[in-house]
């Protein structure tokens, strides 16, 4: 069994489907947010690789398809943010501040965090990009000296998490505008987060999309001014 | 054949945007130039909304889905990973949320503030 599926070229993408479509329906049975079905699938998927002792490889070799679409799916995000435009330039002033103070709120926390836990430079600048998109986060932490591997699985877990925690999040501390919320979802969970954001509304989405563009090339300039540092 | 223009026009983009991250030497990915671009013919209006809104739809729909077989890598990275997963853990959870509530409310107070002065002057 483990043989047949370490081979076939639609394993893959046909459990992480499987997966996705369990959390769709735990999420719809419960309506709790710990259901999330891109928690799920990732647990799910995870679960089933161990049971049939097909390793990491062999399942990527098949699901990376999804991954491939990725960067299209990012470019289109130009699209719910063209059909904003006209709200994104009335707002432009609350949206900037709003992406600033996330930016400098992860980078300083980051920091802070690192000092309590007496980092190295390479554990601390491994982590001081994992707010934002993972490309841009790689391409940080391989320049400043972090560990590429880990900063892509911190990337990942903070987008999940985001995706995860945005509308609790948002509920417990009234952030009600639709252009905060998108703005708040972006900065703190990127692409992941947006998928979310997509969910609650057009604005909410088109605002996290320009939030992971604009967060993304101002970390590229802040963590490298913070990574001297430590 | 509208899926096949649509999803032509997508990827001239995507592939414009890996040009430009091969000559330009900074941490920035070909999906952010793409973006760029793509948000930049739509304003101009060499692409239409419609040339693209179907499959563009299709794909940002899908788009939770493309972050399963990067997520489940953890499998892989878990031997770096276990030596310091602690504090690790307990950094990401809460920075990620202090950011989003930092984000969040500033954005939000802004927005009401800037509201209230086009009451009062407007």
């Amino acid at each position: 069994m483990g043989d047949l599926l370490c081979s076939s070229t639609f394993f893959g993408v046909f459990i992480s489907i499987m997966g996705y479509e369990l959390g769709l329906f735990l999420k719809k049975t419960f309506k709790k947010a710990v259901f999330n079905p891109l928690l799920i699938s990732i647990i799910f998927v995870i679960i089933v690789l161990l049971i049939f002792h097909v390793d990491y490889g062999s399942y990527n070799n098949s699901a990376k398809y999804l991954s491939y679409l990725l960067t299209p799916a990012t470019v289109c995000l130009a699209i719910p943010l063209y059909e904003q435009l006209e709200l994104l330039k009335r707002n432009v002033k609350a949206i900037i501040t709003g992406i600033v103070s996330g930016v400098l709120t992860s980078i300083g926390s980051i920091f802070l965090l690192s000092l309590l836990f007496h980092f190295t430079h390479e554990q601390y600048v491994t982590l001081l990009p994992k707010s934002i998109t993972t490309a841009i986060g790689m391409g940080i932490s391989e320049e400043l000296g972090g560990i590429v591997t880990i900063t892509v699985t911190v990337i990942i877990v903070t987008g999940v998490l985001g995706n995860i925690i945005a509308e609790p999040i948002c509920k417990i501390f009234h952030i009600e505008e639709p252009i905060a919320k998108g703005i708040a979802i972006g900065t703190a969970a990127h692409a992941i987060g947006t998928a979310k954001a997509m969910e609650m509304g057009e604005i909410e989405g088109a605002m996290s999309s320009l939030a992971i563009a604009v967060a993304g090339l101002m970390t590229v300039v802040g963590a490298s001014i913070f990574s001297n540092f430590i | 054949m509208k899926f096949i223009k649509q999803f032509g026009i997508i990827l001239s983009v995507t592939f414009i945007g890996e040009i430009l991250r091969f000559l330009i030497p900074l941490p920035i990915p070909a999906s952010i130039y793409g973006l760029i671009i793509m948000l930049f013919v739509l304003k101009i209006g060499i692409v239409k909304l419609e040339h693209v809104k179907n499959s563009a739809g299709f794909l940002i729909e899908i788009m939770p889905l493309m972050f399963i077989p990067a997520a489940v890598g953890i499998l892989a990275s878990w031997e770096v990973l276990k030596k310091i997963y602690i504090p690790i853990i307990f950094i990401t959870i809460t920075t990620t949320i202090i950011v989003m509530v930092v984000t969040g409310r500033i954005t939000q107070y802004t927005i009401r503030i800037d509201k209230r002065k086009e009451k009062i002057h407007g």
